[in-house]
């Protein structure tokens, strides 16, 4: 075995504590942190692969963005572990049937292209970079597909932001403009008055 | 070069006892893992130094602007004094709170320093002195940058403190907020110089004209959006909303004490200084001089890192601490839009002969 093959096993074992850790672990925070170990594992994987733009932008959005807005919600969360317990076993043959499906799905993609000679990593050398072939990809051939994803993506985060927008008639705001423009004579009344004195 | 030279130097001192080939024949197999750990250590420790000297630095320019002296007791002029402050902080006993997680309250400050330290892997010193002169460095840059907010996030929850735990989310809107323009900021920067290798991008400021030739003339909003979301993104003041003593007691770092604490304050000051050099790098020509008839060398670096630091401090003499929403609107509603903005503008420019850059 040489050490490519021991790097790759010792990812994918991480892989699998991770993600066996995200089900198993009883507190949601430690479930969301087991998570963010997977992805940086799975981002190693994409390394060994010379995916080096996937694999920094997997952990650039995901572990760096998304996951620590879902730790942020998670933490806020005050979630009772006794009720989500509940049900336990009224939904595992659910679970169980999807995630049969999704095992077979796997094994008949993966198989296929095994046993048909299939996709082999393209070794290339030092200086080759792999985010202009991407940017360059994606900017002529898939133009079009990856602009209308990024409209998509765009309508979504309105809706998102308009179904939840609900603004209070009676909630009082600051206009920041107007409060640096204000100027002496708005706020400051200077009174001249004869000093008083009472005997 | 330096590599062959430090080799010759084995061969000729293990020669003198007459062991340099069966010496070569057990190193030979790990030779480029001693070395690269070796250039890890050469990066490290003068880190490290840099780090104990800029809490001096810190204190004692804070000193002078507030027309007091500073640390004067330890040694001349207080050299001593980052010394005895790590002398006291090793000896303190670490408190771990009873009702905290105590193996993510333990593995937190590391959490943050580790990201701190990794960063400095892509950071080129001089033309060709870089650890690792990886193509996406700026992507890897970005990154780890962004990666150090878990140690931060971990801290405040792991704690199990209202005030370690408002400091914590405090911080995390603040660095999620800032990252984009940030991101932005540094987009304008690889479109300019077309390249994502730090080496590269300080090679394309280089030029006829010195200092003018510098992406801080085409790109001096972004430079001042990166310099300032820099100072949100390290939790400095006027930022310092995850600390805020006087709201918030110290904020996520609360329930720390010894050891445990000055790893927290190590990983701010690492990533101050690594703020200082990414900025000295991408918008002020990194090691090439400003004068044409001088020679480009690593001292040029150095001092306009040294200038970006007195920038740090003397934000933080200066500048009461911002209010959340004037951060949040400073970020979302100021530095957004204008990065955009700027992109665009970089984008039509760039298509013009106007572009010398």
């Amino acid at each position: 075995m040489n050490f490519e093959a021991i790097v790759f096993y010792m990812f994918a074992a991480l892989i699998l504590f991770a993600a066996l850790g995200v089900i198993t672990s009883r507190n949601p925070v430690h479930a969301v942190l087991f998570l963010v170990l997977a992805f940086i594992s799975s981002s190693g994987i994409w390394l060994m692969l010379e995916a080096e733009f996937l694999a920094i932008a997997l952990v650039l959005v995901y572990v760096g963005a998304v996951m620590v807005l879902f730790l942020f919600v998670v933490m806020m969360l005050d979630i009772n572990l006794v009720q989500l317990r509940e049900g336990f076993w009224r939904w595992l043959p659910f679970g169980a049937a999807l995630a049969g499906l999704m095992a077979f799905e796997m094994i008949w993609v993966l198989g296929a292209s095994e046993t048909s000679g299939g996709m082999v990593a393209v070794k290339h050398a030092a200086d080759y970079s792999n985010t202009k072939e991407l940017g360059r990809l994606l900017y002529t051939e898939y133009v079009y597909p990856f602009e209308i994803a990024a409209v998509i993506l765009l309508v979504a985060m309105v809706a998102a932001i308009a179904l939840t927008l609900r603004r209070r008639k009676d909630a009082k705001s600051q206009v920041v403009s107007e409060q640096i423009a204000v100027k002496k004579a708005d706020r400051l009344r200077i009174v001249t008055m004869k000093s008083e004195r009472k005997e | 070069m330096m590599e062959a030279l430090i080799l010759q130097f084995f061969q000729w001192f293990w020669n003198l006892f007459g062991l340099w080939d069966v010496m070569w024949g057990y190193i030979k197999p790990v030779w480029p893992l001693l070395w690269t750990v070796a250039k890890i250590f050469a990066i490290i420790l003068p880190l490290l130094g840099a780090v104990a000297y800029l809490t001096l630095a810190e204190r004692k320019v804070i000193g002078y602007m507030q027309i007091r002296i500073g640390p004067n007791r330890v040694g001349y002029f207080g050299l001593l004094q980052p010394l005895a402050d790590g002398m006291k902080l090793f000896m303190k006993e670490i408190i771990i709170p009873s009702g905290s997680s105590k193996f993510l309250f333990v593995i937190a400050p590391i959490m943050a320093f580790a990201p701190a330290l990794a960063a400095w892997a892509v950071v080129p010193f001089d033309q060709g002195m870089a650890l690792a002169n990886v193509n996406a460095g700026l992507l890897y840059i970005l990154t780890m940058t962004s990666l150090g907010i878990y140690g931060i996030i971990i801290a405040g929850w792991a704690s199990n403190s209202k005030y370690a735990f408002i400091g914590a989310v405090r911080s995390a809107a603040q660095i999620v907020s800032y990252e984009i323009a940030m991101g932005f900021a540094l987009v304008c920067v690889l479109m300019a110089s077309q390249s994502m290798n730090l080496t590269d991008i300080v090679n394309g400021q280089h030029g006829n004209w010195g200092a003018l030739n510098w992406y801080v003339i085409p790109l001096f909003p972004m430079f001042m959006v990166y310099l300032i979301s820099g100072v949100a993104e390290t939790n400095r003041s006027p930022f310092d909303m995850a600390e805020g003593e006087s709201e918030i007691v110290a904020g996520f770092h609360v329930e720390y004490s010894g050891m445990a604490f000055a790893v927290f304050f190590l990983a701010e000051y690492a990533n101050m200084i690594l703020i200082a050099f990414l900025t000295s790098i991408m918008f002020l020509g990194g090691w090439l001089s400003p004068v044409p008839f001088l020679p480009d060398s690593f001292i040029w670096l150095l001092g306009k890192v040294a200038f970006i630091l007195l920038l740090f401090l003397w934000f933080r003499a200066t500048f009461p601490r911002y209010r959340y929403d004037q951060l949040m609107r400073l970020g979302w509603k100021v530095f957004i839009p204008l990065t955009i903005v700027w992109v665009v503008v970089i984008a039509v420019w760039m298509q013009t002969s106007l572009w010398v850059w």
